[in-house]
């Protein structure tokens, strides 16, 4: 849907989107708000994966560790340097690019495994590295404040809902940029590139500079995700960036289509649902204490499996096929 | 010196438990071309299992060889009845790099789920079959103990079986072939089908070791291997993926890097040492230190 | 004991490699399928050993159908596939090489004799038993495989394009060994070439491919002279 449609219809219905999503923060209650926060996280650090590993073909595991980076970037902007709360989140986003930049060039040569396992490193190894440097606030880390809410939207206006409101702002232009991205020629050269990069290469397409560059935009979107989750628990820490959650947006992306833009909040909304809809399981069927704990896990690890089975490229191509026949 | 001795032996001792899980994995990518992430579900199923072994008989070396051989059993069946299907269906399309890989991830959050379950989440022990304390050396306490030994040698007498069994046999030989060139494999006799699912069986047995040898140090809980899954996976890109001896080699340059790095300069660079010891060698041969030098269609 | 291909049908992708093709190869004979590149040549062959499925037809070896089988097991029944590009494994010596269709017989002993007699055959590969398959000339390997195939006394053999990269010489000395061969082993051959003089000067029958279709079937004497045929893949 995003892909097919031209510049200004895209951009016509984000902005729909985004009303309905006004209207809609004005109607449900802080706690669906504060998800909803948490959902619109998600699915800016599935569309990351979805550009780095979707579109240019690189499987990174260390989306955590560049989350992290943003994370603490937009803290220490705010914290330290007192500086304005979107001035922090857009900090996030240079910092983190700036890191994915380098880190692309770097491994620019890898692939496969190779790439991988590299990424798998470095997620486990970056966070601990707060505990490193005092600035950075080791263990306890470091407060993430965004601030109450302007005055004058008035007393109603909850905590949450500024959450609310900032993180779906924040996904919503980060998604419109990155979907005019990948409709462009861009979009086109990095599909070229993941299915047969000789061939690319054959064309007269820079493969080594094109990877960077997505590796570089991937990162921006990584650390705006890691600023946005921050903001959500009011702080950075280096355990809030396990590499388990790396896997994680993996899953939700692999989940609901890792090669197109549409199911990014459906991702979302299934590393945020996943959770409730395992407790509700439990409440209604009961169980003992290590069946409701291991329950989430296992839906997800269930619901991947099935998914990278059943619907390999993401479930819009299982509806386009039934279409055709 | 003594601390230099420590830091050797400990280094020995580290890698040697790396190497394991990274023979696991590159047994695994040979004939597979799959990232096994499943496998520290594996190694810690296996370790459950001879945890159980244990509370009921009491033996540790009962419970190691029940863990090894059901280790053996776990990967043949996992690769027969979850990998096999998995490459039936997915054939074309971009998706046939990731799909595999992703549906071990998946495997191995299925594999902890069930353990949580059975056995529950708290932490568990094993103890350590032989002492723990220190050698003492020229009147000195070193930090290598029997249990360090018992690694050690435990290790080394399982390089040797597999060094054995991959070039001195028939079936070495078929393994072999079929990582190479499953087609040519193929073509001459071999079914290349049983041997990939052995190879899994091998690797099942690697890590049921590694876990039994490495828990006693440690705590069991379902997460307990997922760190020496990461270690041993960097160690087999270190070593290049290809080959046996390259996981070993691999293996031991991380646990050197590592312990030397946590003793004499500071314990936090734990983990940063690893990322940097692998890009060090990853920027100088990008294929890992034994890796072909063929792009090989992965 | 003949191999009798009807009507066989082979797609690869989107594209039809061949299309309705139809031959027979009686036993003892040396049948070479001559065609331009993209003629459907190789698809053609490695359909046969059961490395690709077909899309309709049939093929049978013997009387009994070898579509839809496993490699290995048409692999084991006699059949055997001298795939190109030198197929032997480079990481392994030639000894493991020619090892590798052994490995599943249960008479060890007349594997040994086999391999003697490979052995007598290619004397360079005795000379070279304990090197990589990869350190090997050309020619060295195309005999290597070869010879790995002729181990498992296979009563059909498939060959796919042996002279392609090779000198002259070694070209002539291959095509002499594997026509001796056929009289000496028994063998059904099918040799795919390119080389179209070389393989109709050895053939009993040869077959003649374009676009994945059977353009001309006859025997290697009659197509060696046939004008069209000369025109068109001998040069003159």
């Amino acid at each position: 849907m995003i892909k097919t449609t031209s510049p200004k219809t895209r951009f016509t219905l984000f902005v729909v989107f985004g009303w309905i999503l006004l209207i809609l923060g004005d109607r449900v209650g802080d706690f669906k708000l504060y998800q909803g926060s948490f959902v619109a996280t998600y699915a800016l650090a599935i569309t990351s994966i979805i550009l780095l590993t979707g579109y240019s073909g690189q499987l990174s595991l260390g989306q955590s560790a560049l989350m992290a980076v943003g994370a603490y970037a937009g803290a220490l902007t705010i914290f330290n340097a007192g500086l304005h709360p979107i001035i922090g989140l857009f900090m996030a986003t240079l910092v983190a690019g700036i890191f994915g930049l380098i880190l692309g060039l770097i491994v620019a040569r890898l692939s496969g495994p190779y790439l991988a396992g590299t990424t798998l490193a470095l997620a486990i190894s970056l966070p601990t590295l707060a505990n490193q440097f005092p600035i950075l606030g080791a263990e306890e880390g470091i407060v993430f404040d965004v601030g109450l809410p302007p005055a004058r939207f008035g007393e109603d206006f909850s905590q949450y809902k500024w959450f609310f409101w900032i993180s779906c702002l924040a996904t919503l232009i980060m998604v419109w940029f990155v979907a005019n991205l990948v409709s462009s020629k861009y979009g086109r050269t990095f599909r070229a590139m993941r299915d047969n990069p000789v061939a690319a290469q054959l064309s007269g397409i820079n493969v080594g500079r094109l990877k960077v560059m997505a590796f570089a935009i991937s990162s921006g979107v990584a650390g705006l995700s890691g600023g946005l989750l921050v903001m959500l628990i009011s702080g950075v820490s280096p355990s809030a960036f396990p590499l388990s959650l790396s896997f994680s947006i993996l899953t939700g992306a692999v989940i609901t289509g890792l090669y197109s833009l549409n199911g990014v909040i459906l991702g979302g909304l299934v590393l945020v649902a996943i959770p409730e809809i395992a407790d509700s399981l439990v409440s209604r069927i009961g169980g003992s204490e290590g069946f409701i704990t291991t329950l989430p896990g296992f839906l997800v690890s269930a619901l991947l499996i099935l998914a990278v089975v059943f619907t390999p490229n993401g479930p819009g191509h299982l509806i386009k096929r039934h279409h055709k026949k | 010196m003594t601390q230099f001795i420590t830091a050797v032996l400990t280094s020995l001792s580290s890698g040697a438990i790396y190497a394991l899980m990274a023979l696991a994995l590159v047994l695994v990518w040979r004939s597979t071309r799959v990232i096994n992430f499943a496998q520290a579900g594996q190694a810690v199923l296996t370790t459950y299992i001879g945890y159980t072994v244990i509370q009921r008989t009491g033996s540790y070396w009962l419970a190691l060889v029940v863990a090894v051989i059901s280790g053996a059993i776990i990967g043949a069946v996992i690769d027969r009845f979850f990998m096999r299907p998995i490459f039936k269906r997915i054939k074309s399309g971009p998706i046939v790099m990731i799909a595999p890989v992703v549906a071990t991830l998946g495997l191995l959050g299925i594999i902890q789920a069930i353990i949580g379950f059975i056995w529950g989440l708290t932490n568990q022990a094993i103890e350590s079959p032989v002492s723990t304390d220190g050698y003492k050396v020229l009147g000195k306490v070193i930090a290598f103990s029997s249990y360090n030994l018992l690694v050690l040698v435990s290790v080394a007498i399982a390089m040797l079986l597999l060094t054995i069994l991959f070039q001195k046999t028939n079936i070495g030989l078929a393994l072999r072939a079929s990582a190479y060139s499953p087609e040519i494999a193929r073509l001459s006799g071999i079914k290349v089908d049983a041997v990939r699912t052995l190879g899994w069986a091998i690797a099942g047995a690697a890590s049921g070791l590694a876990g039994m040898l490495y828990i006693p140090g440690y705590f069991l809980f379902p997460n307990a291997m997922d760190l020496l899954l990461v270690f041993g996976f960097i160690a087999a890109v270190i070593g290049g993926l290809e080959s046996l001896f390259g996981a070993v080699v691999g293996a031991m340059i991380l646990g050197f890097a590592i312990n030397f790095a946590t003793t004499y300069v500071s314990a936090q660079l734990f983990f940063p040492t690893a990322f940097i010891a692998l890009l060090v060698i990853l920027l100088l041969k990008p294929g890992g230190l034994f890796g072909s030098k063929k792009v090989r269609n992965a | 004991m003949s191999l009798i291909v009807e009507g066989l049908t082979i797609d690869h992708g989107a594209i039809r490699a061949i299309n309705n093709v139809s031959f027979k190869v009686a036993q003892g004979q040396l049948a070479t399928i001559i065609g331009a590149n993209g003629a459907g040549k190789t698809t053609l062959l490695r359909t046969l050993s059961g490395l690709k499925d077909a899309a309709s037809g049939n093929a049978s070896w013997n009387g009994a159908s070898i579509l839809g089988k496993r490699a290995e097991d048409l692999a084991r029944s006699g059949i055997m596939h001298v795939s190109d590009g030198k197929s032997v494994i480079a990481e392994l010596s030639v000894k493991d090489n020619l090892a590798l269709t052994g490995l599943w017989r249960k008479d060890k002993k007349d594997v040994a004799a086999a391999t003697n007699e490979v052995i007598e055959l290619f004397p360079i590969l005795g000379q070279r038993m304990s090197q990589s398959a990869g350190s090997l000339s050309g020619g060295e390997r195309q005999m290597l495989a070869i010879g790995r195939a002729l181990i498992a006394r296979p009563k059909l053999l498939l060959l796919d394009e042996p002279s392609l990269g090779l000198a002259p010489l070694i070209v002539e000395q291959i095509f002499q060994t594997i026509k001796s061969l056929v009289k000496k082993m028994d063998l059904t051959v099918v040799l795919v070439e390119q080389n179209a003089m070389g393989a109709l000067k050895i053939a009993d029958q040869g077959i003649v491919l374009n676009l994945g279709s059977v353009v001309l079937v006859d025997s290697a004497e009659k197509l060696l002279n046939d004008p069209a045929v000369r025109s068109a893949y001998l040069g003159f």
